[in-house]
């Protein structure tokens, strides 16, 4: 082979490698309608399956008659919980290592649980079959909220529970509580704040659904289902179901948004698979929007209350935390094994803080069970929220300005590797700079005096920030692991002999743009131009084992292992680049795209070259083809750095607000495509800014769930969305193969203190500390009215 | 979501409509934009054996909007076709308000006025604007026409007086004599939502003095409320804080809400107060304009 002129190094961004803001191939097919999501499978002979869900919150089951139910024409089969028990098949084990009922048997514990299910010929005549049912309810006392849970004479919803005598599922603490209590014997200044992070839903707008697939014949299932982590899903039916797992395929196809809603396995799921074994055919399940809303994997529901001790000159000595959170009827969190409250100790990680002490209870009440990470790595979104308004407190009660008091208490640039207060290690950060770009951009003097002024008028105006260093990218393997299996995740990359290249993940994309950035970051790796490049994830068949997508963990795992796969490929490359070149290897350098001699650059090959040498001219000895798998297990967790700030004015007659200016500066270290990154910070701001005005699901007295379609849970639009003035800082991650640090929901878990503190901050002098999100008007007003906190929300008030 | 079965029909005239509507005997419902029906037909709270579609009958698009305040509206005009009217502003100016405020763009693009009185939402818009401005509802049935005041049209929570073979082929607003003044403002919290509370007020005025008024409430009981004594507390007087404020704590004891996820009732009603309050100081601002 003879080079007619030169090659040379390539431009990264014209090759869409590092740093460039490339468009997302894969909306190329989803604005032209051409994506393939769950109900698009459509397979012979395939019949439709329908839930019938409880209408109340706590009752025993008297009876059920299926019957009618039987007798509609089109009806296959008719599942109920004593079915499902024939084969051990009535409940299943949670991701927190409790038991939750797929179809119930014994009792009904929150209203939307799945009773019994129909499979039909089509789904309305599903539907028409499940009204068909009679099911006789004793209905039991109800519990929505972990008072009521706590109460002496409350019922105990987990009867079923051997050894379960009361409605505490569990009681957890880290941290030092002596060191911490000698820092609050020292301090001058205790600040106290006690709050609720309402229950939200994540809500992607595909619901959930499956097609579930067993071949008699082949004995093989397959299943094409909405998930998050398909290979956790084949481990769990493999172990779970004992099915052979080389017979379990799972497919998750083009997914419209998870959020973490599509974590956990879900009753439907299971119902269609045992379907589809017991019919030998197809059997389809999409789920419609009130039963996403109501049976789903909510995010939240945490009561707060914190302690600060500080010394007057505003140095923070230490801190108490105690969470009471609401789990639902089953204890169903998304998380990490080891922590049973998440990671709502990562808070306070990005100031220095010598000692902090957490204690968490969880309860079980007749609401739908869930905690995932709703777009947060396990339950930090309420770590960063406490923490934020903790300090906003604690710089009042000093009356020490609330900027200033966070730039005394941060970790210094210079004092990394740093041991957070509750014990991890954060690496790197620039927390002092992203503040002042925030202040700068938002111009805080110049809108302090604006405030002033328009105070004179009557007119509320008020600015909040919110700070927050987040832990991403679970695991590294020693602490972290899912029901045992670790969180490592993979990466598999194959290199034809044109150059072109097929790269496969264990993660699965959901609107995070995978199919784009993996290429940039092969393209970075090898020279390859992105367009080159084809991305697949979510075929168990196919993929490299991987624990898929939520937690912000893609880039900083997955991503690290695209990177180390693609420098295996480049070692090979280098071996078949010095035959070609006839030198040893030693002699090889390497440039973007390119291999050429040391002492004579202008003697080169390009990788291209190099890949078709693996398959037509590879040297003596060296196993021909061009691919490789990289397994990444982190060292540590990355820690990306935002900040945000916030201005809004309040009616003072009605109680409503308006953001005036939003500004964030996120600092996720190296940005892989910017212009992803700034998509995924803005749909965060708006998911941040939707909690903290509007969005919550809550319960009547009864266990009737308030937020079961988008009329009552309230998703905003374009309409009211503020816009977003975004400012970036870089650092680098110190151990990632690339400097990723992971941003998919910094924004989600750093935004809503910023627009509460904003809020409080209007309000300030009138007495208030508090108010509960969802910030609704009404709150507010009510606050302005009562000089008095509006804490603790209640279920929702009903006099009605 | 899927709905149970039912018969569709989409008749070409008005009396084949009737015809049907009278076969079903109340099994029968008419589908005009569907932005109400269709929510409810998916939720099964509906389960009608024959829809109705009147989208196709001829002569009810018709939206004549006189100078004089007169409004006609047909069944089929759609919430767009009044948000984009101009001169409803100086015609009516409560209707005016109200028309950007309904719902989103894309169910203003199928939703109608007419379907809206139908349907008696007790949070609905169109009902407290068109019973500020005291509007009728034009009703056709096998007997002939009747009109009827859209506040004896309502008489409940998604209860109106038709008789199931009956089709409400148009809404009027009378003809002012005076010059026409008022306003809508509603409470929401997002855009697309339905009323936390709402206020319409509609107003005649001869100079500064008050010879004509409606206020209607949405959001706060069990259907549209006329807020009588609240309106009738400005006849005959000019617009002064103190006429301003009594009428807006007439209004304000008027309302009947219930505290839920939206606020609570005491919060509403002072929402209520505070409309009434700021839509009438509004009204005697642009009067003092134009005298000027
Ligand atoms: C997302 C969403 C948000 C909304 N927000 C608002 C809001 O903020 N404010 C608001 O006021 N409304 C709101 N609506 C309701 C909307 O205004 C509806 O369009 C309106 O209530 C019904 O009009 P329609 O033409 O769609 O009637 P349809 O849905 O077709 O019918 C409604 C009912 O009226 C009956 N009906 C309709 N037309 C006639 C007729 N000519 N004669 C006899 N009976 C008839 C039908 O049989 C049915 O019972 C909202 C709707 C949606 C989907």
């Amino acid at each position: 082979m003879t080079l007619t002129e030169p090659s040379r190094a390539l431009d990264e961004i014209k090759i869409g490698g590092m740093g460039a803001s490339r468009k997302r191939v894969e909306d190329n097919r989803f604005i032209r309608g051409k994506g393939h999501y769950i109900d698009d499978v459509v397979l012979p002979g395939m019949l439709h399956m329908e839930i019938l869900r409880s209408p109340v919150a706590h009752a025993r089951i008297r009876s059920i008659d299926t019957s009618a139910a039987w007798d509609v024409p089109g009806v296959r089969l008719v599942l109920t919980g004593e079915m499902m028990a024939t084969r051990n098949l009535a409940w299943m084990p949670t991701l927190s290592y409790d038991t939750q009922a797929v179809l119930a048997t014994d009792k009904v514990r929150f209203q939307g649980q799945e009773v019994a299910c129909v499979i039909a010929d089509d789904p309305y005549i599903a539907k028409d079959a499940c009204e068909a049912i009679v099911v006789e309810y004793e209905q039991l006392p109800v519990i929505v909220n972990p008072t009521q849970a706590l109460a002496a004479d409350a019922p105990i919803i987990r009867d079923d529970k051997q050894g379960q005598h009361d409605n505490v599922c569990f009681n957890w603490e880290v941290g030092d509580k002596d060191g911490t209590d000698r820092a609050f014997a020292e301090a001058d200044v205790v600040s106290r704040i006690r709050m609720h992070y309402p229950r939200s839903h994540p809500s992607p707008l595909e619901t959930c659904g499956s097609v579930a697939d067993f071949d008699r014949a082949t004995g093989k299932l397959t299943v094409y289902m909405t998930t998050q982590a398909p290979h956790i899903v084949r481990a769990a039916v493999a172990l779970i179901a004992e099915l052979p797992e080389h017979l379990i395929r799972i497919v998750s196809p083009d997914l419209g948004g998870g959020f973490g809603n599509k974590v956990p396995v879900y009753p439907g799921y299971v119902m269609s698979i045992l379907a589809s074994i017991l019919t030998e055919r197809p059997v389809k399940w999409i789920e419609d929007r009130t039963s996403n809303l109501i049976s789903t994997g909510f995010g939240r529901d945490v009561y707060l209350t914190g302690e600060m001790a500080l010394r007057q000159d505003g140095k923070i000595l230490g801190v108490r935390m105690h969470t009471d959170s609401d789990h639902g009827a089953f204890f169903g969190d998304a998380q990490p094994s080891k922590f049973k409250i998440g990671l709502l100790h990562s808070a306070f990680s990005c100031y220095d803080i010598p000692t902090a002490h957490l204690t968490a209870r969880g309860v079980y009440t007749n609401k739908a069970p869930g905690g995932v990470a709703y777009r947060c790595s396990f339950r930090v979104t309420e770590a960063m929220f406490f923490q934020e308004r903790m300090v906003q407190a604690a710089a009042e009660d000093l009356g020490i300005d609330q900027a200033e008091f966070r730039r005394m208490n941060f970790v210094r640039d210079d004092d990394f590797p740093h041991r957070t207060p509750f014990g991890f290690l954060t690496d790197s950060g620039q927390y002092a700079k992203c503040l002042q770009v925030g202040l700068d951009a938002i111009d805080y003097e110049g809108f302090r005096r604006e405030q002033a002024e328009a105070a004179k008028n009557g007119r509320l105006l008020g600015i909040g920030i919110s700070c927050m260093t987040e832990p991403l990218g679970a695991g590294n393997s020693r602490e972290y692991d899912i029901l045992g299996i670790k969180m490592f995740d993979s990466a598999e990359l194959r290199v034809h002999m044109t150059g072109k290249a097929i790269l496969r993940t264990g993660a699965k994309t959901q609107g995070q743009g995978h199919e784009t950035t993996w290429a940039q970051i092969v393209a970075h790796e090898l020279g390859l131009p992105a367009d080159d490049i084809v991305v697949e994830e979510g075929d168990t068949d196919t993929a490299p084992f991987g624990m898929g997508t939520y937690a912000s963990r893609s880039t900083p795992v997955a991503g690290a292992a695209v990177a180390m796969a693609a420098r295996k490929v480049r070692a090979k490359a280098r071996k078949l680049a010095a035959h070609l070149l006839e030198v040893s290897e030693e002699d090889v350098e390497w440039e973007l795209g390119r291999f050429y001699v040391r002492s004579a650059p202008d003697r080169g090959v390009t990788i291209q070259e190099c890949a078709m040498a693996a398959y037509s001219n590879m040297p003596d000895g060296l196993e021909p083809g061009l691919e490789a798998n990289a397994y990444y297990d982190p060292p540590n967790l990355t820690w990306p750095f935002g900040c945000y700030i916030v201005t809004v004015e309040v009616d003072p007659v009605t109680g409503v607000w308006d953001v005036l200016r939003v500004v964030a500066v996120d600092d996720c270290g190296v940005r892989i495509n910017p212009m992803i990154v700034e998509g995924q910070i803005m749909g965060g701001l708006t998911e941040a800014y939707a909690m903290s005005s509007m969005q919550f699901i809550t319960f009547d007295a009864e266990g009737n769930c308030i937020g079961s379609n988008f009329m009552d849970y309230l998703l905003p639009t374009a309409w009211e969305t503020p816009g977003y003035e975004l400012h970036e800082v870089v650092t680098p991650c110190p151990h990632h193969p690339i400097g990723a640090k992971g941003i998919g929901e910094c924004a989600t878990v750093g935004g809503p203190a910023a627009f509460v503190n904003a809020v409080m901050d209007a309000l300030k002098g009138h007495g208030v500390r508090n108010v509960d999100m969802p910030l609704l008007p009404d709150r507010v007003h009510e606050a302005l009215t009562t000089r008095a906190d509006v804490s603790g929300a209640p279920p929702i008030r009903t006099d009605s | 979501m899927y709905p149970s079965r039912f018969a569709y029909e989409a008749p070409r005239t008005l009396d084949e409509a009737i015809d049907l509507l009278a076969q079903g005997r109340g099994e029968a419902k008419v589908l005009a934009g569907g932005q109400s029906l269709v929510p409810l037909l998916k939720l099964r709270f509906a389960n009608p054996d024959l829809l109705v579609d009147i989208n196709n009958l001829p002569g009810l698009d018709h939206l004549a909007i006189a100078a004089d305040g007169g409004v006609r509206v047909g069944a089929l005009v759609r919430h767009r076709d009044l948000e984009r009217a101009t001169a409803l502003a100086s015609a009516q100016p409560v209707m005016a308000a109200a028309a950007p405020l309904i719902a989103d763009p894309i169910v203003r693009t199928r939703g109608t006025l007419v379907g809206s009185l139908c349907h008696a939402d007790p949070q609905g818009d169109w009902a407290a604007a068109v019973l500020a401005a005291g509007g009728q509802v034009v009703a056709q049935g096998p007997h002939g026409r009747r009109s009827i005041p859209v506040g004896e049209f309502v008489v409940g929570p998604f209860q109106n007086v038709l008789e199931y073979d009956e089709v409400a082929v148009e809404a009027t607003i009378p003809a002012a004599r005076d010059r026409v003044a008022g306003g809508f403002l509603k409470l929401e919290r997002r855009v697309g939502d339905f009323a936390t509370a709402g206020t319409a007020v509609a107003l005649e005025l001869d100079g500064d003095r008050v010879t004509r008024a409606g206020i209607a409430l949405t959001g706060v009981g069990s259907r549209t409320l006329d807020a009588r004594a609240a309106a009738d507390s400005l006849l005959g007087r000019a617009l002064t804080a103190e006429t301003i404020a009594r009428a807006a704590e007439l209004a304000a004891e008027a309302a009947q809400p219930n505290s839920d996820h939206r606020g609570s009732a005491a919060y509403k009603r002072h929402v209520i107060h505070t409309f009434v309050t700021r839509i009438l100081t509004r009204v005697t601002t642009t009067t003092t304009e134009h005298a000027a």
